[in-house]
């Protein structure tokens, strides 16, 4: 997203040739796909630590292939993603991961043959020997499961818990962004609840969230901002409460009238507009 | 009595987790029947035990009175009871129309109307799987490696590819988990259209309990590998060991 027109005190801030105005992510125009199937078309996004972001937007719009080209998974055609300033585009993922931009997948997000604990373990490799003992236990305050199943194979659990095992194996590598494909989906009522209320406390601790969730109004009405992908481009983005609210998102997404706008017949304004109310 | 599906005492273990733990409920004939319960109450592990996929280490399945528990998921499916899985096996190399062709079942249409309108059993399967597409608005993907789709999409390929085979009995494991919102409402009326024009037997496992409210008739609730409750979506909602054990006090 191009910055907006700067306020006053942005102009009296001195001029400063790095990352001053800069978000901790900022992903520029992104374009990537599979083999012939181009899926980005060109997608901006940024998140800071201290936002809960939503990715929103139908089924095949692009969120998750978005959550893997920032974080590497995917070959990228174009674009650029800069983290804390500096370009990282096509950087690997384990050396995002060091650098505190992790990744929780939407499915086969556990090592099956591993025990919880083992989960667990792998994630905090990436952390100094010293500080690693202090990250599992923090973790393993904040989900009870990872003591309750500790020598259970991951692989046996529900998917549910998996969700839970997965998020937690992420937290221990102490990021300071996450990237979430879908947490709540596949989570009983008192699971998500308690998924969701773990994100903010993760959040409130300082560290960022980006997450693509089709529980939309759950998921806007915890987020900071939000953007709604269509076809591989930004449709619509705004605060998340604002978004809950906007007939547009409605009518695009939230199924209001009933019916989704499908690819061909996109409704999208181009790339970083904001969309015009009413 | 009558009754589409029967599981009695199943009994399935994971090492030391017993995922089925004495499992005992009815599905009954042209019904939707909701099967909730927290994380790891042994909801997909019960699917895998009805469809084939695993065999309980004790205790029976029934489908339409007769044992199944021992037979391969091929044969029950052939028998008419057809799955989807939460998470799902496309065939990545073929095209999306291709995994619906597959999916058509061998027999001739067994409904009068399309065999009277003389259609090849061919046309009648293409017919078929793009009526399903359109449903699920991946028409524009047919041609497309089903490879190439998306979580989600591939999700809505399982239900319609299961669909596709005409079953009378359909166990969807989290069909709308993954799906947008406003899918998610047409996939709704679409269930609902189905029991009402084909009769057939619906068993939903659902974490999203408005859609399992609107959705169901019954629902049966599991925790820790048995049935604790079952009844209309009202009465379970109100059942204390239900709020305790999945619900938590914010849906009171």
């Amino acid at each position: 997203m191009p910055t907006s027109e700067p306020n006053i005190s942005d102009k009296l801030k001195p001029v400063t040739y790095h990352a001053q105005a800069m978000s901790l992510l900022e992903v520029t125009s992104l374009e990537a796909g599979y083999d012939d199937a181009i899926v980005l078309r060109g997608v901006s996004l940024e998140a800071d630590a201290h936002e809960i972001v939503a990715v929103l937007g139908p089924n095949g719009a692009g969120k998750s292939t978005l959550l893997k080209a920032v974080y590497g998974l995917v070959t990228l055609r174009a674009g650029t993603v800069t983290w804390e300033g500096g370009d990282v585009t096509r950087v690997r993922a384990d050396r995002l991961t060091r650098r505190g931009l992790n990744f929780v997948p939407q499915t086969a997000n556990v090592f099956p043959t591993l025990t919880v604990a083992e989960n667990v373990h792998v994630g905090s490799l990436v952390v100094t020997k010293t500080e690693r003992r202090a990250a599992i236990e923090r973790v393993r305050e904040l989900f009870p499961i990872l003591r309750e199943r500790a020598g259970q194979r991951a692989g046996t659990l529900s998917g549910g818990q998996r969700k839970l095992v997965a998020l937690a194996r992420a937290l221990v590598a102490k990021p300071k962004l996450l990237l979430l494909d879908e947490p709540s989906a596949g989570l009983s009522p008192q699971a998500m609840e308690l998924v969701f209320d773990k994100l903010l406390e993760i959040n409130r601790l300082g560290v960022g969230i980006v997450m693509v969730e089709q529980n939309a109004r759950r998921a806007l009405a915890l987020a900071h901002r939000g953007y709604v992908l269509d076809a591989g481009r930004n449709a619509i983005e705004g605060a998340g409460a604002e978004l809950l609210h906007d007939p547009q998102v409605e009518q695009l997404y939230l199924g209001g009238s009933g019916m989704i706008a499908s690819s061909s017949t996109s409704t999208s304004t181009p790339s970083g507009m904001k969309p015009e109310t009413k | 009595m009558s009754v589409a599906l029967a599981v009695e005492e199943a009994v399935r273990a994971f090492g030391g987790v017993r995922a089925l733990d004495g499992a005992t409920l009815e599905v009954e004939p042209g019904s939707i029947t909701g099967l909730i319960g927290p994380n790891g109450a042994g909801k997909s592990t019960l699917f895998n035990c009805v469809s084939g996929f695993l065999r309980p280490q004790s205790g029976r399945v029934l489908l339409d009175g007769r044992r199944i528990d021992r037979r391969s998921a091929h044969r029950i499916a052939r028998a008419g009871l057809v799955r989807t899985f939460q998470t799902p096996r496309v065939l990545a190399r073929m095209t999306v129309l291709e995994n619906l062709l597959l999916a058509a079942p061998r027999h001739p249409g067994e409904r009068l109307g399309r065999a009277l309108a003389g259609r090849s059993r061919e046309r009648e399967a293409r017919a078929r799987a793009g009526e399903l597409l359109e449903l699920v608005q991946l028409d524009g993907h047919a041609s497309a490696l089903a490879g190439t789709l998306s979580g989600g999409q591939r999700k809505l390929l399982d239900l319609v590819r299961a669909l596709m085979a005409e079953p009378r009995i359909l166990l969807l494991d989290e069909p709308i988990a993954g799906v947008s919102p406003a899918l998610r409402v047409e996939l709704l009326a679409h269930i609902l259209g189905l029991r009402e024009r084909e009769r057939i037997t619906l068993l939903i496992a659902e974490h999203d309990l408005d859609f399992v409210m609107r959705a169901c008739d019954r629902v049966i609730v599991m925790n820790d590998g048995r049935v604790i409750a079952q009844g209309t979506p009202e009465e379970v909602r109100r059942d204390a060991k239900v709020v305790d054990a999945y619900l938590g006090a914010k849906h009171q």
